[in-house]
């Protein structure tokens, strides 16, 4: 979709932060020049287009209490449909990439504990029957930006 | 620790932020307490960092960044500071994180996402990350399909 100047200027902001007060999007308004209804008709255009992904609270998981990781899977070509399905199966994998490498599905997993990370991890192993997979979880983050969506879950 | 209360806020806010005047009440009204104890929440959990930040998650592929790549690289223990701080610092990398080397299969302990117009724009960015770091051994994992990606939903789970 064409964004036009106010579009792209009221996504810089929001991008950064949305005003946490009664009247947000009032407060939006105002900071641009326009009124509360053409901040509410861009935003809601915004989202029906797919530019803003969500608007609102992106969480910190591990200070939620979530343990995560990335893991990834050496995935025979002829099984990668089937094997996917299973991997995907489970609501806390977010994201899975095919990529060009021996070790070639990339998966990121988000869960309650760490109890329930290994479980789910022997869970996937024994249900694909491939066990060749790298458990990579971060020992330390050094950048995330956050405002862009991309490939790599921000938390895992 | 987080409340009960505080995981009903949680997955009530993940939900995304209604598109109404007053949307904080909206989303009070639905949690049954009022809108004052819900922005105060709200600011408590940035300020803890549970909220990482209070905006829009936004496709970056709308936004003229068009290709990204995964590039791992093996950096040795002692320079791990120093190697992960300066390529935190270059803008086309937007993640940098340490991960675990798994000899003899997978000798790399440093992973950073780049993202530049093309992927000859990555593979460049990537070897400039490699002069300046000093660090030789590293590859691009380029993604040929996305099999899955979705928002994470917390405390969904019974």
């Amino acid at each position: 979709m064409t964004l036009d100047s106010l579009d792209k200027q009221l996504l810089n902001i929001i991008q950064s932060h949305l005003p946490i007060e009664p009247e947000p999007y009032k407060k939006l308004a105002e900071t641009l020049g326009t009124t509360e209804e053409d901040i509410l008709a861009r935003l809601k255009r915004l989202i029906e287009k797919g530019v803003i992904r969500r608007l609102g609270a992106i969480f910190d998981s591990r200070r939620v209490g979530y343990s995560g990781t990335l893991c990834a899977m050496k995935v025979p070509a002829e099984r990668i449909k089937e094997v996917a399905a299973v991997i995907n199966s489970f609501p806390g994998v977010t994201h899975n990439y095919l990529r060009d490498h021996p070790y070639n599905m990339w998966f990121t997993l988000l869960v309650e504990s760490q109890a329930k990370l290994e479980n789910t991890l022997e869970e996937i192993k024994r249900r694909t029957g491939i066990a060749d997979m790298l458990h990579l979880p971060a020992l330390r983050i050094f950048k995330i930006r956050v405002n862009f969506d991309l490939g790599e879950d921000e938390n895992a | 620790m987080l409340s009960q209360l505080d995981k009903e806020i949680i997955r009530a806010l993940q939900e995304g932020l209604p598109l109404v005047s007053r949307p904080f009440l909206a989303l009070a009204e639905k949690l049954g307490i009022g809108e004052e104890e819900l922005l105060a929440k709200v600011r408590d959990f940035v300020d803890r960092g549970v909220i990482r930040r209070f905006g829009a998650a936004v496709r970056h592929q709308d936004l003229g960044y068009v290709s990204n790549a995964m590039v791992v690289w093996q950096v040795p223990e002692e320079r791990m500071e120093e190697v992960g701080r300066l390529m935190a610092s270059f803008d086309e990398v937007s993640h940098c994180y340490q991960r675990p080397a798994r000899l003899p299969d997978w000798p790399y302990n440093l992973f950073t996402v780049v993202h530049g117009q093309t992927p000859q724009d990555c593979r460049e960015i990537a070897a400039r990350l490699s002069r300046t770091s000093g660090v030789a051994n590293y590859r691009l994992l380029f993604s040929i399909a996305e099999l899955k990606k979705s928002s994470m939903k917390y405390f969904v789970e019974k």
